[in-house]
């Protein structure tokens, strides 16, 4: 049986009035390593929020071409959470198992090797057990690789994953992101440079509030679809900013 | 002499009494006081012990002062819950129908209740506003005992049961959302928890300090844990010793026992502040020498 891709028809997103993204249409193919690149402000973490389920102010077709919300798996900027938050590293990666756990369910017996493993692959061996307050933003960052790692989804949102981190560990990180799609795995990923998108991701899509290229990646990174981007994000962020219709 | 400064205040029938109150208080309150420090919701609770006010007065009213002056106690409970409640779900429900922010719509509607509170309990006669506003942990008798032991027992089950989902959702709501989970529930059963145990706290520090043995040693246990379970026990223990020093301090030099737990609770987060071994300010100067 072939997998169905995941779909999007006509996708419009607000937040309150003012209008994040607007139109899109396009399909990611199952399997898939998709880049979405675009300057600030274009949309990007808005359509991955779309695609997880959490963002409620949309209109347009989505289809996930089956997937339930369980197969699905989003990675955070690393902004948005509290990095002083009293949880151990081996908690949060424990999250990850959060479909066999529950809110009330009885942790696996198997739990505490899953964690322990999954923080080994990531180079965090022996953490288990140390407060996330302690961690580097790259160590931060691999443990929130790792919790991915325990939610073994079939589509992967990842939102600026390489942002603030060492080189050392944003090598460690493409060469997971990379396993992944090897696992066949879909993955969708918002990155701002553009040189690791032409090594990592074979398609890419350069958002601007709309859609201005959705394709193979050195088809969509021309210099004329990247100016073409600035000059919409521009025209969006002037002062006759697009109101919703 | 040591043995009349430690027991001689609880040889008083209404000093265990007291006693026995804060220390279901301290139990109840820390941990719901630390998971609302880590929501960065600490103003709310402040917030809310003048939310319910309103139903604490009406409840008065309804409920009838006795000819011995005695205030109706559970009345008066039932109506803050509710008024909590309404509060909560009202600044809520604002804070989305108008795109504003929830704290703001709490701020406007918790004054909003604290004048309507004043001016009903000031137009019923019987009641004194100043016991409603301060409280009187030393007049607490055995129906305010079982609201607080009561509200207690019920805010540790409820928390127990909540408790997973409430660290997640605090940790990071978007996980749990993404998971299906309506954070919106555990949001909404853990505020019930927290007007629970703020109305119980009003039978015994008023309703200006109500939350004061739930929030201050909450605070003070961020300087002294880096662990979400060493925090709490952190908090809880806080929380019973300016109880115990606090009744003590009210007993020996004549201080308002309300005021000498809060006192005694914002001493320990003083020294914590200054001196705790986590994001104190001994701590970052011991950082930034480091570096």
């Amino acid at each position: 049986m072939v997998t169905p891709p995941i779909t999007i028809e006509g996708l419009t997103c607000r937040h309150g009035a003012r209008v994040a993204v607007e139109g899109l249409s396009g399909s990611f193919a199952p399997g898939s390593l998709t880049a979405i690149v675009g300057p600030n402000g274009a949309g990007k973490t808005t359509l991955l929020r779309t695609l997880a389920g959490l963002h409620r102010g949309h209109a347009g077709r989505i289809d996930l071409g089956g997937l339930k919300r369980r197969d699905i798996a989003l990675l955070p900027q690393a902004s948005a959470l509290d990095r002083s938050f009293p949880v151990s590293c081996g908690e949060v990666v424990a999250l990850g198992a959060w479909a066999q756990l529950g809110a009330f369910g009885r942790a696996p017996a198997d739990l505490p090797a899953r964690v322990a493993a999954a923080l080994d692959k990531v180079g965090l061996s022996g953490f288990a057990t140390r407060p996330v307050g302690a961690l580097s933003a790259g160590q931060f960052q691999r443990v929130m690789f790792a919790r991915l790692m325990l939610q073994d989804a079939k589509l992967l949102l990842l939102d600026e994953p390489t942002a603030a981190v060492d080189a050392r560990t944003e090598a460690d990180l493409v060469a997971q992101i990379r396993a992944w799609h090897a696992e066949g795995r879909t993955v969708v990923v918002v990155l701002h440079d553009l040189d690791l998108v032409r090594a990592l991701c074979p398609q890419a899509l350069l958002l601007a509030g709309s859609k201005v290229a959705w394709g193979a990646t050195e088809q969509v990174l021309t210099a004329e679809n990247r100016l073409r981007a600035r000059l919409l994000a521009e025209a969006q962020t002037g002062p006759e900013r697009r109101k919703a219709a | 002499m040591i043995q009349d400064l430690l027991f001689a205040p609880f040889d008083l029938g209404f000093m265990r009494r007291a006693l026995a109150g804060c220390v279901a208080l301290s139990l109840a309150g820390p941990p719901l006081g630390v998971l609302l420090v880590l929501r960065r919701m600490s103003l709310t609770s402040d917030g809310l012990q003048h939310g319910i006010l309103p139903g604490i007065a009406l409840g008065a009213l309804l409920g009838g002062v006795t000819a011995g002056g005695m205030l109706p106690l559970w009345p008066m409970a039932l109506g803050g819950f509710v008024a909590g409640l309404a509060v909560v779900l009202l600044a809520g429900w604002l804070a989305r129908a108008t795109g504003g922010r929830e704290d703001s719509q709490l701020a406007a509607l918790y004054l909003l209740a604290l004048a309507t509170g004043v001016a009903v309990i000031s137009a019923t006669r019987g009641i004194d506003l100043a016991h409603v506003l301060f409280g009187n942990v030393l007049a607490v008798d055995r129906a305010g005992l079982l609201l607080m032991a009561g509200a207690a027992t019920i805010s540790l089950a409820g928390l127990a049961v909540l408790w997973r989902p409430l660290v997640v959702e605090s940790f990071d709501p978007d996980f749990l959302a993404a998971m299906g989970e309506a954070g919106a529930v555990w949001h909404l059963g853990f505020m019930a928890l927290v007007v629970l145990c703020v109305v119980a706290g009003f039978a015994a520090l008023g309703t200006l300090m109500s939350v004061g043995l739930m929030m201050v040693p909450a605070v003070a246990a961020r300087h002294l844990s880096l662990r979400l379970s060493g925090q709490v026990a952190a908090a809880v223990a806080v929380a019973l010793l300016s109880s115990l020093l606090g009744l003590m301090l009210s007993f020996h030099a004549d201080v308002p026992a309300g005021p000498a737990i809060v006192l005694v609770a914002g001493l320990v987060w003083l020294g914590a502040m200054l001196l705790g071994p986590h994001a104190s300010l001994r701590a970052r100067l011991a950082a930034s020498r480091a570096a």
